[in-house]
């Protein structure tokens, strides 16, 4: 399990985040939602690592993941990240590759050419391997970067049994990754990241659709303000009341019979440019 | 909903195969070209000796017994010109590398090791050497005061880039954009400083201060070699094996982490092997610019960003540059010597100037 424990971070006087804990099961895609600056990308920074907070601490197997080597932590977890510079313009199998560079010294071996060739294919930019990154769309570039997110946690077994449960739980930490994505491969993504969980990963998702949390979440933290204001199955949690209070926004919820899931709907007028009048 | 993302058309692994195979290219290529470049140079100067002399020379140092040679070309060739053109190699080979190193590390194309104050600590510490000419300390004669001025610029270069290093720590970790500025505030020191010591040198100081700077490899010989070769090996051998590492430091630094890439030893490294690197050039052969800037922007054009052809592609451009330059230096003004900084500088200007111009129609188009 991939746990962070009640943690505050504090900087300065400001506190991003303050006694907040989420737990990332294997088997399970949790979602991360709530406004801008609630303190969603503090939460996964601080899963992944990259933060080490004020307060409280994060384990994965019940150890600190600051006593994992960086080499073996990436052999376990992953992180596509809200932003993926690049500063040189390697070219998308080059950029992929990266992902298998925990697992090789020197070369790359023949599970890592083909673990490679399979999330080309997974992520549906084979036909661009060879062009450079930056040359590519936003959106394009969004699912160069889940390609190699994905191939850093996958191995040659996996691919051979497209089935079969993982020995050891993974994770994977994606901070807004339908961003740029259009409508076909928002929902792709969510349901590789879903096809994942079936198999043994644990997904953690800052995701802003809530139609999409709704969708695919098996549970939901809703954040306001660097706190938890709720948590649990989306269809329980996610009440107007709720909405309206992590974004004030009003919302109906609409479920239809034949649909899948629950709607939400915004019910509210703004007026953009009457608020101060 | 979507359970299967649609299978699209497999074109297989030939991409792996055409990287693969144009590193090979790429290196045999440079590898050949080095190779000629260095027997042509070898023969020509004031005693030019023809190309199949020149091979059974080296055949002969090689153990061959068969090979005739004329005493007076060999004599030129092992005492002369032989180590002249392996010092160029040298140099020329981790100014390549430590260049493409350096830009990695800043995660700029445009980077160069004078950024973090490397050639100008160097300068700085040759000038006070020039100007005192080491009175101050009478007791080194003989082999250490021959090189004492190869030796002063040395330890300028590793004071200055440590000073710049310190500057940029905030706690254990090192920024690399503050590293830059402290870099260029460090440089204008450094700059100002050796600006003062020219003011109050005499004529001949002067004049040694300006060809100090503008670079040549005339003082190459065995002894020089012997020291030198294993301190520039470290770089050349072990800088590639931080390529990957620098491939995915092109993600920044959070991306990197993310990878398992240790980024703090990984800058260290870096620095540590650059610094090295390009502390005993300016050493031995004085400030020549453009080399570590130009070559790795060369390789990149032909072979992509990878490091893994990047770095070892820049170190074998660098050496035939470098060594081509030496050959012009000494023969077009012949028996005089032109430094060599001018000609790496004149022929680098044009060849940048032409790649910026070129990058500007790809971004546009």
């Amino acid at each position: 399990m991939l746990e962070a424990n009640q943690i505050t971070h504090q900087i300065g006087r400001r506190k991003l985040l303050d006694d907040v804990s989420l737990v990332a099961k294997p088997g399970e895609l949790v979602a991360i939602a709530g406004a801008n600056g609630a303190g969603k990308s503090t939460l996964l920074k601080t899963l992944s690592r990259e933060i080490n907070p004020t307060k409280g601490y994060v384990s994965l197997d019940n150890r600190s993941v600051f006593q994992f080597s960086a080499a073996h932590l990436a052999r376990r977890r992953a992180v596509l990240a809200q932003q993926n510079p690049l500063a040189f313009p390697f070219s998308v199998y080059e950029l992929v590759m990266m992902g298998r560079y925990p697992h090789f010294d020197g070369r790359p071996g023949a599970d890592d050419l083909a673990v490679v060739d399979y999330v080309l294919d997974l992520t549906g930019i084979t036909h661009m391997a060879q062009r450079a990154v930056p040359t590519l769309s936003g959106g394009e570039q969004q699912r160069v970067h889940l390609a190699k997110v994905l191939a850093q946690l996958m191995t040659a077994d996996e691919i051979a049994q497209p089935r079969g449960l993982i020995q050891q739980p993974k994770y994977l930490l994606l901070d807004e990754p339908t961003t740029g994505l259009d409508l076909y491969y928002q929902h792709a993504l969510l349901d590789i990241a879903r096809a994942m969980t079936y198999r043994g990963y644990g997904v953690v998702a800052i995701l802003h659709d809530l139609n999409l949390v709704m969708q695919y979440a098996d549970r939901v933290l809703l954040l306001k303000d660097g706190r938890a204001l709720v948590s649990g199955k989306p269809t329980n949690v996610l009440s107007p009341a709720a909405i309206r209070d992590a974004f004030g926004l009003s919302v109906d919820i609409i479920c239809q019979s034949g649909m899948a899931c629950p709607f939400i709907v915004p019910t509210q007028q703004l007026h953009a440019f009457s608020r101060t009048a | 909903m979507l359970t299967n993302v649609p299978p699209i058309a497999r074109t297989m692994t030939t991409t792996t195969f055409r990287s693969r195979s144009r590193g090979w290219w790429l290196t045999g290529t440079l590898s050949l070209l080095l190779g000629l470049v260095v027997v042509w140079s070898v023969g020509v100067g004031a005693v030019s000796i023809p190309i199949p002399n020149v091979l059974a020379i080296l055949l002969k140092q090689l153990g061959w017994a068969g090979a005739s040679v004329e005493p007076q070309q060999e004599a030129v060739l092992l005492v002369i010109r032989l180590p002249r053109v392996l010092l160029g190699v040298l140099v020329g080979a981790v100014l390549g590398m430590s260049g493409a190193a350096m830009q990695g590390l800043f995660r700029n194309p445009l980077a160069d090791p004078g950024l973090i104050g490397i050639s100008s600590g160097a300068s700085l510490f040759a000038v006070l050497t020039i100007v005192f000419q080491v009175k101050l300390l009478p007791g080194l004669t003989g082999q250490a005061g021959l090189y004492m001025l190869s030796i002063a610029a040395f330890v300028g270069a590793v004071v200055t880039t440590g000073l710049v290093y310190q500057l940029s720590r905030q706690g254990r970790t090192v920024q690399v954009s503050t590293m830059l500025l402290a870099g260029v505030a460090v440089n204008a020191l450094c700059g100002a400083l050796t600006g003062l010591l020219t003011y109050v040198a005499d004529d001949a100081q002067l004049r040694t201060i300006t060809f100090w700077g503008l670079g040549s490899l005339g003082g190459a010989n065995w002894d020089m070699l012997g020291v030198i070769a294993p301190l520039v090996a470290l770089p050349l051998l072990l800088l590639p094996r931080l390529s990957k590492s620098l491939n995915a430091f092109a993600l920044g630094e959070s991306g990197a982490e993310h990878l398992g890439i240790h980024v703090g030893r990984l800058k260290q490294a870096v620095i540590v092997l650059a610094t090295l690197g390009v502390g005993v050039s300016v050493a031995v052969a004085g400030a020549i610019g453009f080399v570590g800037l130009v070559i790795p922007h060369l390789i990149r054009l032909v072979a992509g960003a990878d490091h893994r052809l990047v770095l070892p592609g820049s170190a074998l451009l660098g050496a035939i540059v470098l060594t081509g330059a030496d050959l012009l230096a000494r023969t077009i003004v012949a028996p005089a010597e032109l430094p060599i900084g001018i000609l790496t500088a004149l022929i680098g200007t044009p060849v940048f100037l032409y790649m910026l111009l070129q990058k500007k129609s790809t971004i546009t188009t």
